[in-house]
């Protein structure tokens, strides 16, 4: 199987526009005949829906939570990147592409990253337009600020807020349109395979987590913007419900997942405090930007932070990056942290912690200042920590965050699998092997808004539907597959709790497959994985039926599909003998300790296909060329 | 720290339900209620009981998937906390915890902790939007908006759609939620040529669902994790006095509020 990558060719600078050229449309008048599923209401998901819906499209919308409006996006708290060039300080729609190739360490298509930076200026519109109450200055104009790995301030934000806004924007153009009649929302809906039919993805199976109902929807399209897989790891900052089933049961039914092992771990997240942990809190990066990060000169310092004079602190950023210093990339941050805690210089109980210092920056511009920039987010911690950050510095150790891995798509942003369309998180293309802050919310808005509803149409007008319905045996199957899973889950009756499983396999990856990996843990990993999942089959303990709420059996489905995922990370990472981005393989450094890729030999996207339980994953290679900017090592020095 | 917990349990919406009593002698102060409530439900797991069902996700207090009742009050002691990042440091060694969900007929049961507040999302398709197709935006600035302004509107949009509003009320209104939403885009530039339209949508919703009428008692506010002002009710009846006085109500359409959960995943 060879990949086609559907690039376009000729200058990088008119692709997308003479893509979209090229792209068949559907008649107005036969929108409404085409039926589409959208399965997730965040970002990406949520805005596909609305637009397509907009557009006049029969959409249906999915999501397992009780409101459109909980999706995960709404957690995201820093801002969105556009390359507006408002504050006059030397951006571009070239120098936000130039800066997201570089900052995903090479390892994403130039062609998507162009077209994300262009399009970045349209969401802004859109969300100004919709009501989304960025921060402005006094004289009404937006106001922006400075983001980890940039040297300009291209980020536009609400408080903390900022997920919360763009999807409550997002959430009500979804409901104007459920209003509209266009759009039909089933919220508390959880899809649990993926039918294809005749090759082409043609509907899926949902389960209602109320009534335990197994329905069939059938549609032209499916397109998933069901997020990311970093709960694979338990302790994460996603939120609880965040799984990777979608993706997964469609990467069994044939598409292929593409990076698993690229995590982004986020280097400002509330430090873990005990074994009840079930999940980590992120502090936004934004912190950074007044925030200095140190740690004690030496191991062991057990004196508060106030007795510790400034010549006995190490602010390890500036000391070895002085021209980025505390605003370094995420992975460079967390893998630097990581390193003073191994030490033996980290602080708080655990010796997992760095302090993350204001006093310098309310000295210079006041706590008022201070509080406007981060009030919520100083308020957050102390809830949490019972510590004053105003006072105290807070106390910060790396989490996992996001994972820039995810269904291989095209450039029309289609899997495998035609009529499978995957956005946002839960597709690989746009960050490479790193994702810089507040591109996250940039990419979601960006495929759900303008990209999606261009290239769905030309999968639309170029295709023939045959009429199907919940009796065709591929659906028949597919919900024969579902309800032998679900009855299996419930018929094991064992001993240990979904949670214990899931706590187990988490802290295997956190080890082996987290912030730095190496060939001997992988293997080990893979080992371990492979006799825990073998475990759980027979030793898990999921209580209650399976006709009416039951959160364990949720649970339990998505773990089910951790466990198979973890593996293929583990592989993924192991075969890829470099370090590049989020992906650490502590044999592949510089004297310096940074990251080593190896353009000759892992310039391309691993992409894995599934080939039934058990069996090895096969490897298909998209390689990666670079036109425009030419792969250096990274320096933030 | 030792806790009793006297959690309401239900199965479904058609059963009684009735409080069932449960001893935690070993609850960390640091963790969250919900975190205790997640080591309660290990040991009934490991007991062969049931789980307590309980709404949750983001656990960082945006979703507004979580809350209930803790000895009355809409997420329990802390001011400005949901249940998820209240941490138990906040109860005595060996105080009783009360807990039982949101309570409101707009809200149907479904299970233990678990209520319907679909009547949200209703209320929310019914107006609370600017009525802006995607590609229809003008750039970014061309409405300035000052940061006072624009700080009101945030301070209205921050609503997480939790219902704590509905369930400290002893009305059950959803004044509070639905003004949030006028408000927020109400005192903004986009949302001025739908002000009218959008009050006349969202009230008359609003008055089909079976929520109370707002008689300004203000417990919603003071249950608000999100601290949103009082002051938005007003707004509201502003706008609708204003919007009605203008014009009237007949073209205005409502749905009809969906409790079952079977009957809308087969339309």
């Amino acid at each position: 199987m060879t990949l086609d990558s559907k690039l376009p060719s000729g200058p990088i600078e008119t692709a997308w526009q003479r893509t979209r050229f090229d792209l068949k449309l559907v008649n107005p008048a036969n929108k409404r005949r085409h039926s589409i599923i959208v399965v997730g209401s965040g970002l990406a998901g949520g805005s596909a829906a609305a637009t397509l819906g907009e557009l006049g499209y029969n959409v249906r919308c999915f999501c397992f939570q009780d409101s459109p409006r909980r999706a995960h996006s709404i957690a995201a708290q820093g801002g969105i990147n556009a390359a507006k060039n408002y504050q006059n300080d030397g951006d571009s729609v070239y120098r936000l592409f130039y800066d997201t190739v570089k900052g995903g360490d090479f390892r994403a298509r130039e062609a998507n990253v162009y077209r994300l930076a262009e399009i970045s200026v349209s969401i802004i519109d859109q969300c100004v337009a919709q009501g989304v109450p960025f921060a402005r200055e006094y004289g009404g104009a937006l106001t922006n600020r400075s983001f980890g790995g940039a040297q300009v301030s291209r980020t536009f934000y609400a408080r903390g807020q900022t997920g919360q806004q763009l999807l409550l924007g997002a959430y009500q153009a979804l409901e104007r349109q459920v209003h509209e009649g266009t759009v039909t929302m089933y919220p508390r809906t959880e899809m649990l395979d993926l039918i294809v039919i005749d090759g082409r993805a043609r509907g899926i199976v949902t389960r209602n987590l109320i009534t335990g109902e197994l329905d069939v929807h059938i549609a032209d399209a499916v397109i998933l913007g069901t997020g990311g897989y970093g709960n694979v790891y338990y302790l994460s900052t996603n939120a609880k419900g965040s799984n990777v089933t979608a993706s997964w049961r469609a990467h069994r039914r044939g598409a292929l997942f593409a990076n698993p092992c690229y995590t982004q771990i986020h280097p400002t997240c509330i430090p873990v405090s005990g074994d009840y942990q079930s999940k980590l809190t992120l502090m936004s990066e934004s912190l950074r930007n007044d925030g200095r990060i140190w740690v004690p000169v030496k191991k062991g310092d057990k004196r508060s932070p106030d007795q510790i004079p400034e010549s006995e602190r190490d602010y390890y950023l500036e000391r070895r990056y002085p021209s980025f210093g505390n605003l370094v990339p995420r992975d460079v941050a967390s893998r630097n942290a990581k390193a003073v805690c191994d030490e033996g210089r980290g602080v708080g109980e655990t010796g997992l912690g760095v302090y993350l210092d204001f006093s310098d920056a309310i000295k210079r511009l006041g706590r008022h200042v201070i509080s406007e920039r981060y009030g919520n987010l100083f308020d957050m911690y102390q809830r949490i920590t019972d510590e004053d950050p105003y006072k105290v510095p807070m106390r910060i150790y790396p989490a996992i965050h996001y994972t820039m891995g995810g269904l291989w798509v095209d450039y029309h942003l289609q899997s495998t699998i035609p009529g499978l369309f995957v956005l946002g998180e839960a597709n690989f293309s746009d960050h490479g092997a790193n994702r810089l802050g507040a591109s996250a919310l940039m990419q979601g808005l960006s495929d759900g808004y303008f990209v999606i509803p261009y290239t769905i149409g030309n999968y639309l007008a170029t295709n023939k539907f045959p009429k199907a319905d919940a009796s065709h045996p591929e659906a028949q199957a597919a919900v024969a597959s579902v309800r032998q899973i679900t009855d299996k889950l419930l018929s094991i009756k064992g001993h240990r709790t979904v949670d214990s499983f899931h706590r187990e396999l988490g802290k295997i990856m956190w080890d082996e497959c987290g912030m730095s990996r190496t060939a001997e843990g992988l293997k080990k990993a893979i080992g371990q994985i492979r006799a825990l999942r073998e475990e759980f089959w027979q030793n898990v303990n999921v209580p209650g039926s399976g006709d009416d709420l039951n959160q364990s059996l949720e649970k339990a489905g998505r773990v089910a599909d951790f466990f198979e995922l973890g593996e293929l990370m583990c592989i993924d990472a192991l075969e890829r003998n470099e370090s590049c981005g989020g992906h650490f393989r502590e044999e592949y450094q510089t004297a310096e300790g940074e990251a080593q890729r190896d353009d000759e030999h892992y310039s391309y996207v691993a992409a894995w296909g599934y080939r039934g339980p058990g069996n090895a994953p096969e490897l298909i290679k998209e390689p990666l060329e670079f036109d425009y900017v030419h792969p250096s090592q990274r320096s933030y020095k | 720290m030792k806790l009793t917990l006297k959690i309401w349990r239900q199965k479904s919406r058609n059963d009684k339900g009735q409080f069932v009593t449960y001893t935690m002698n070993d609850v960390n102060p640091e963790m969250s209620m919900l975190e205790c409530l997640d080591v309660l439900n290990e040991t009934l797991i490991e007991k062969g009981e049931e789980p307590v069902a309980f709404e949750h996700d983001c656990r960082e207090g945006i979703c507004g998937s979580c809350g209930f009742m803790i000895n009355g009050v809409a997420h329990g002691p802390e001011r400005a906390t949901t249940v998820c990042q209240l941490t138990m440091r906040h109860f005595k060694d060996g105080q009783e915890l009360v807990i039982e969900p949101w309570r409101a007929k707009a809200f149907p049961q479904i299970k233990d902790l678990v209520v319907d507040r679909r009547a949200f999302d209703r209320i929310i398709a019914s107006g609370g939007y600017v009525s802006i197709s995607t590609g229809n935006a003008t750039d970014g600035n061309t409405h300035l908006i000052g940061k006072d302004t624009s700080d009101r509107a945030m301070d209205a949009a921050a609503c997480i759609g939790c219902g704590a509003c509905v369930a400290a009320c002893p009305n059950a209104s959803a004044a509070l939620f639905t003004g949030a939403k006028i408000a927020h885009l109400g005192i903004l530039p986009q949302g001025k040529p739908e002000q009218d339209r959008r009050a006349r949508g969202m009230v008359a919703q609003l008055n089909t669902e079976p929520f109370g009428s707002c008689t300004n008692i203000g417990e919603c506010t003071g249950a608000c994790p999100k601290e949103i002002p009082l002051e938005v009710i007003s707004v509201m009846n502003r706008d609708y006095i204003r919007a009605s006085w203008k014009k009237r109500d007949d073209d205005v359409r409502t749905v009809r509020p969906v409790t079952d959960w079977s009957l809308s995943s087969k339309p």
